[in-house]
């Protein structure tokens, strides 16, 4: 085999196999949504575990985000004497990007690697075989509570994380770059005031529309990469260390073809 | 209601199942021994449709389980029942919710009538005053009374039981044999059993099958066989079970 053959075999493969998987679990995800009548309790479940035990985190890293970018980008500005402009200029990098992104990335470590394991578990101590043996609807029971309820989470974790980024960086602007808190929050409405689709702020409904589909991806990628694990000790930690690394890799490149999307 | 012929399964280079063939009648008990590893745990997920041959015929209750569709198997599944070698309970639901899982999934049973024939069941393997215990909560041999219970609570017409005894005390041991006896003489339930212990196969068999190599060795009424002056089936009976 030449180079190129032995690398495609190796590397190449084995992605088209691993994403030929997870897209037969998001489809069977999506052609089961009337399942929502009977699967709401595990949902609101779901829900509970996935939001509630990453929203310290979430809250925790935008915060500094905030605050990183009012820092970094106050000093550059008032530099041009431009300071005023932090409000604006923290308010759009948070809302459009660095909100969805991070909470995504939050919750890829905490949410995806944890189904990738329980699934990992289950699947290495047969106990997915047992479900498929009772004539049980894996994806319907196990899967698409975890997929909904992270695709309906994550947008509110990022609501919330641009409303503490902001903050954050509104205590930056009144401590360290010296403007009045209530300007710099005027300042950071006003730009997220930019009209868009039916006259609705683009920037925040961007960003929604991102992590909306940022939240299914990443349960999607760690439930499959559970149903995948293999026999053996070294079988659930290989697919919880996939889970998150290739769902941060489709974060990030799904984040710029979305708003590349949005933006042309 | 079960047949297999001249099947064949290889994983990777490793000949697992080599021209195996047996048949099982309606209401018949088989036991299957076999030394470990040799692949007898392959051969049920090939009854149940987990695994599928290479080459070769499955048969069961009719259908061919090389082509039988999505639909038709899941029909056919809920006839079955199959008690996995290491249990294999849902870990995050109590044994309650353990066996009426499969009732609340795949039956349109109202809440009381589940209720009742989840503590049935229960009740056949001893097992009611545990309940409400999670699987991490009670013992192996527990964990698999639980498993044999969850396989029963569907009524189903063929039974597969992997390794029933293994992990139980001696008593109970014998008590799970006698339960597999009774479960075939009152509901007339077919089955395939694979064990290591002798006091088993002699009282669940109608049928002992000696496995090795990919293939049946001897077969036949299950004293014949423990008596056979077989070589290979000498060795193995009188190896220590490990
Ligand atoms: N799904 C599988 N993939 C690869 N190898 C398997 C699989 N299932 C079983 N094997 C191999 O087949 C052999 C027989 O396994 P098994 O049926 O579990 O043995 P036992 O007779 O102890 O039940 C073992 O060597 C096992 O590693
Ligand atoms: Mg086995």
């Amino acid at each position: 085999m030449t180079f190129v053959e032995r690398a495609g075999a190796k590397y190449l493969a084995p992605m088209f196999m691993v994403s030929g998987f997870g897209m037969s679990v998001a489809v069977g995800v999506v052609r089961r949504l009337p399942h929502v009548r009977l699967r709401w309790r595990t949902l609101l479940d779901q829900m509970h575990v996935s939001g509630i035990r990453s929203l310290h985190v979430v809250l925790f890293v935008n915060f500094f985000i905030g605050m990183i970018l009012a820092l970094q980008l106050g000093y550059e500005l008032s530099r041009y004497g431009q300071q005023e402009a932090v409000g604006f200029a923290v308010a759009i990098s948070m809302v459009r990007e660095m909100a969805p992104v991070m909470t995504a990335v939050v919750l890829a470590a905490s949410v995806a690697s944890a189904m990738a394991a329980e699934l990992g578990t289950m699947k290495v101590q047969e106990e997915i075989t047992a479900l498929e043996v009772m004539s049980i609807d894996v994806i319907s029971y196990l899967i698409f509570p975890r997929v909904v309820a992270l695709t309906l989470v994550a947008p509110i974790l990022t609501l919330l994380a641009n409303v503490v980024g902001i903050i954050g960086g509104g205590i930056i602007a009144e401590t360290q770059l010296n403007l009045d808190y209530g300007g710099y929050l005027t300042n950071a409405l006003n730009a997220l005031s930019d009209p868009g689709f039916l006259g609705l702020p683009k920037s925040l409904y961007s960003g929604i529309i991102k992590s909306t589909i940022f939240g299914f991806t990443i349960a999607v990628v760690g439930c499959a990469s559970g149903l995948q694990a293999t026999r053996g000790a070294s079988g659930v930690g290989n697919s919880t260390r996939a889970a998150v690394r290739n769902s941060i890799i489709l974060i990030i490149v799904l984040n710029f073809f979305l708003g590349k999307l949005i933006y042309t | 209601m079960i047949k297999l012929d001249n099947v064949s399964k290889a994983f990777d280079n490793q000949q697992v199942l080599d021209g195996l063939s047996f048949e099982v009648a309606d209401g018949e008990s088989l036991v299957i021994m076999g030394p470990s590893g040799a692949g007898k745990s392959v051969i049920l997920k090939h009854i149940i449709g987990l695994l599928q041959a290479d080459n070769g015929l499955v048969e069961v209750m009719g259908h061919d389980m090389l082509t039988i569709g999505g639909p038709q198997l899941q029909k056919l599944r809920r006839d079955m029942g199959y008690l996995f070698q290491h249990s294999a309970l849902i870990n995050w639901l109590s044994v309650f919710d353990n066996i009426a899982l499969p009732l609340r999934e795949t039956t349109s049973l109202s809440k009381s009538d589940i209720d009742d024939r989840v503590m049935e069941v229960l009740g056949l393997v001893h097992m009611q005053d545990a309940h409400l215990k999670f699987p991490a909560e009670i013992s192996g041999g527990m964990q698999k009374r639980v498993g044999l219970a969850r396989a029963l609570c569907t009524h189903p017409k063929v039974l597969l039981y992997d390794e029933p005894e293994a992990g139980l005390d001696p008593e109970m041991s014998s008590e799970i044999s006698r339960m597999i006896r009774r479960l075939k003489e009152e509901l007339g339930v077919t089955s395939v059993t694979v064990t290591h212990s002798v006091n088993c196969a002699l009282t669940v068999g109608d049928t002992l099958a000696i496995f090795e190599h990919g293939k049946i060795l001897l077969s036949g009424p299950p004293t014949e066989v423990l008596n056979s002056d077989h070589k290979r089936v000498r060795e193995f009976l009188s190896a220590p079970i490990d």
